[in-house]
């Protein structure tokens, strides 16, 4: 297999000694199947046991190892050294605080995981013993919006995330209205509050860029558009006589 | 050193991890529970699981039949108690997970769809499409935000146990953004921490499988049993070592050799079946040690194929359809077009075996009880005996459930009875000196050992002493030269010298763990002198039932060295026999 010099540029930043973020060239004798992940493994294992970053899977299931490509959000081991040019810049994920070289700190998106209450909420109590009955078809409605791998590239996209970042953001409202959809869950309402309040669906600008970026095809920006409506249904729904307030 | 006190410390949050912590939470909500975790939760390698999780399911089905295919799937090396335990759980546990939301893939009356699996005879591995670990780990993750009593500790990696009497009392931990070190008190410590799949070159298993939780148990004097029981996957990509799941084959696929043939009929496993139409428990649908045992045959022949990645065979999925295998098999040909540019709709995709799955494990019990109290092991991490000598695809993901459960019900009442302990400064020595080990390995300079080189030597001779096949001496000289490595591991250099995610500091410690495990594996192999399931011994190819229907235990000497001895295997009503992959025909 043919081999192609790479050069790696990669952003470090270790907060215990530097003032500011700076950049780190490495030339990388890359294999022509290779994944930047491998380029950025070469540099850990033969030129630079110091540099720090997330990855674990080498499959584009874990999420650990979103970082910007020449810009772009995308997990490193999903970004081929073939589709790339020869020099590459590597970086932590956008709109982020870096806690060391290619690391993020992602406090504010795991906490805001929890507020969207992403699991089966019930009224009445499920059947027992045996599953719910679900058709294809209810699967279908869900599904893609299961498929998020919580790299949070998304987040490094949006414009309204890099705004404010209050904003709840892309793949934690996706996962929200993926609950909403399941056919099992009676938990709509209880979600209604966190997302429809000001942080929440109608401060997504929708300009798609979550949608372009997410290496699973989730498509947070139509979930997003789907949540509009659906809220400002409920939303009617409880104002009007008879409803719930 | 900061002290945090819980009722219950959990050592990983991937599958058995997160499924005991809710057990606890919702059994209790007095008990405290500290989750920690080297990741966040859903990057743990649950995450990369494909095929399923198997219960019975079906009416044609029953508990008896899923018992038996388990132990004979084992080569009877299965402690036969905790595998009736496990099948009568199994379909309960499948579907709680339904009812917490995982996305189950569904038959046209609407309830969860099963699928053909290796060595099974039945229909019974629930799937979701071929990401079913992922979804399971993150219904599981996400059902667990719902309680406060969980608190987790994200990226802090657990150093080694604290102990006292011979009684487990916690757990040292370093957070990995500050570098800050942690004493997690409690009576009670889950390891759930997964396998080591990384002790080997080629390994579908991820970065973080380091054996840790294994190599923690073993030097708080925990024997590891059964380590010599490794599974080869038969179908990884070459290269990446990625892997393609069972279901390719429980779908319909086919392997076949350079000349076309389906050469696994060659191998007790025929006759062939209709391409097209899988056959249960037969070709292609055979146990994963015979098959990967197989391949080893076929390229000593020469009828491998020729790749830039090494000797391959082919794993053609053509005839099933693109409607098909975007349906049921869509990360698989994302996977092959990405990785090896092969896509499985139009072209046959190289595969050969890979380290998958560790059969071994911290010695425990049905319970989830080491010999050590207060320290209980689930899932990977843990040999409760219900592989046996080669686990059979699926059942794995639902012993994360069954034993995460189970283990965590038992730990919950310990807990209660035991209560938390006053500060004793005897467990803060202990701890002090865990963390200084750690320090003097972080500021020591002028080493001239090099983390990769070392690890790369591990995995080598490893991979030559105890790979698909095995022998006396390739076993010894493995055992001798990962001793050496671990001499040579004085002299590592860590060059990074921050506190803050410091990679380098924690490969270091990784690879520890790795030697550790890897030693024991190789004496294991070593020592076992006969042919079971995943071990093959080229100079011992009997199974020897009078000699070695026995678990091995390893324990660590006080040279660091392991020292093997052996243990009874439990047998209820199956006694040992043949394994018939002839689809019935040998019935």
């Amino acid at each position: 297999m043919s081999i192609r010099q790479l050069e790696l540029e990669v952003m470090r930043y270790d907060p215990e000694q530097d003032q500011e973020p700076h950049f780190q060239s490495y030339t990388v004798p890359c294999e022509e199947d290779w994944a930047i992940l491998d380029a950025i493994n070469y540099v850990k294992e033969n030129l630079d046991t110091t540099l720090a970053y997330r990855w674990s899977c080498h499959m584009m299931v874990c999420g650990s190892c979103g970082m910007m490509i020449n810009g772009e959000p995308s997990l490193t081991c999903k970004t081929f050294v073939r589709d790339l040019p020869d020099k590459v810049r590597v970086e932590p994920l956008a709109n982020f605080p870096i806690e060391r070289d290619l690391v993020v700190v992602l406090d504010d998106v795991m906490e805001k995981l929890e507020r969207a209450k992403p699991y089966i909420i019930r009224k009445e109590p499920p059947p027992e013993d045996q599953e719910y009955t679900q058709s294809r078809s209810a699967l279908h409605k869900f599904k893609q919006y299961t498929m998020c791998v919580n790299c949070m590239c998304c987040y490094s996209a949006c414009p309204q995330y890099a705004l404010d970042s209050s904003f709840i953001g892309p793949a934690v409202l996706t996962l929200a209205h993926r609950y909403n959809l399941d056919s099992r869950d009676q938990g709509k309402s209880d979600r209604l509050d966190i997302l429809a309040d000001h942080d929440g669906v109608w401060e997504c600008s929708f300009v798609g860029a979550c949608s372009e970026v997410c290496p699973k095809s989730v498509d947070p920006a139509a979930a997003i558009q789907q949540m509009k409506v659906d809220g400002a249904i409920e939303w009617w729904k409880q104002k009007l006589p008879g409803g719930k307030s | 050193m900061e002290s945090i006190n819980a009722d219950i410390v959990i050592v990983g949050a991937g599958g058995a991890g997160l499924r005991a912590a809710i057990a606890i939470a919702e059994s209790d909500p007095a008990l405290e529970v500290a989750l920690i975790s080297k990741v966040y939760p859903m990057r743990s390698h649950t995450c990369a699981a494909e095929g399923g999780a198997a219960g019975v399911k079906g009416t044609d089905d029953s508990l008896e039949m899923h018992f038996n295919d388990t132990v004979s799937g084992g080569d009877w090396l299965c402690d036969q108690e905790v595998v009736e335990y496990f099948v009568s759980q199994a379909p309960r546990e499948l579907v709680q997970l339904e009812h917490w939301g995982c996305p189950w893939s569904r038959e046209d009356d609407g309830s969860v769809a099963v699928r053909p699996f290796g060595g099974m005879k039945k229909k019974r591995t629930w799937y979701a499409a071929d990401k079913s670990g992922f979804h399971i780990l993150h219904t599981l993750f996400q059902t667990s935000l719902q309680f406060p009593t969980i608190k987790r500790y994200d990226e802090y990696f657990a150093l080694d146990l604290l102990h006292k009497n011979g009684k487990c009392r916690g757990v040292v931990a370093m957070e990995m953004r500050s570098g800050r070190f942690f004493s997690f008190q409690a009576p009670v410590v889950i390891m759930a921490s997964g396998g080591g799949g990384q002790v080997f070159p080629f390994t579908t298993n991820g970065a973080i499988k380091t054996g840790d939780g294994m190599a923690m148990a073993y030097r708080a004097g925990v024997p590891l049993k059964d380590m010599e029981f490794v599974q080869y996957h038969p179908t990884g990509l070459p290269g990446t070592g990625i892997l393609l799941t069972e279901g390719c084959r429980g779908e319909g696929g086919i392997l076949v050799n350079k000349d076309g043939h389906r050469y696994l009929q060659d191998y007790g496993m025929g006759p062939e079946t209709e391409i097209g139409k899988p056959v249960l428990k037969t070709m292609e649908l055979g146990p994963r040690d015979r098959l990967s045992q197989a391949f080893w045959h076929e390229q000593k022949k020469g009828n491998t194929i020729d790749t830039p990645w090494g000797e391959c065979v082919l794993l053609d999925m053509r005839h099933l359809g693109e409607k098909k295998i975007n349906e049921r098999l869509p990360l698989v040909r994302e996977l092959a077009s990405s990785y090896v540019g092969h896509d499985p709709v139009t072209d046959p995709v190289p595969v050969r075996p890979v380290i998958h799955f560790m059969m071994g494990g911290i010695d425990s019990n049905i319970n989830g009880e080491t010999p050590m109290p207060g320290l209980y092991a689930i899932g990977e991490t843990a040999c409760s005996g219900l592989h046996g000598a080669n686990r059979l695809g699926s059942n794995s993901l639902t012993d994360l459930l069954v034993s995460g459960k189970r283990s965590a019900d038992r730990a919950a009442t310990y807990a209660k009875e035991t209560g938390r302990r006053e500060e004793d400064p005897a467990i803060t020595a202990q701890a002090e000196g865990i963390v200084t080990g750690v320090r003097e390995l972080l500021l020591q300079s002028g080493g001239d050992e090099s983390i990769a080189v070392i690890r790369r030597e591990m995995r080598t001779t490893l991979e030559e002493g105890a790979g698909i096949y095995r022998e006396e001496e390739g076993a010894l000289a493995s055992c001798q030269k990962i001793e050496q490595l671990r001499e040579r591991y004085k002299n590592i250099e860590v060059h990074d010298k921050s506190n803050v995610f410091n990679t380098d500091l924690q490969q270091a410690l990784e690879l520890r763990n790795l030697l550790d495990v890897a030693e024991t594996v190789a004496e294991a192999s070593l020592e076992r002198r006969e042919s079971r399931g995943a071990h093959q011994r080229l100079d011992y190819v009997e199974r020897d039932d009078e000699n070695f229907l026995k678990h091995s235990l390893a324990f660590r000497r006080p040279d660091g060295r392991p020292s093997i001895e052996w243990l009874d295997v439990t047998i209820t009503r199956s006694k040992p026999g043949v394994r018939d992959y002839s689809g019935g025909k040998g019935e």
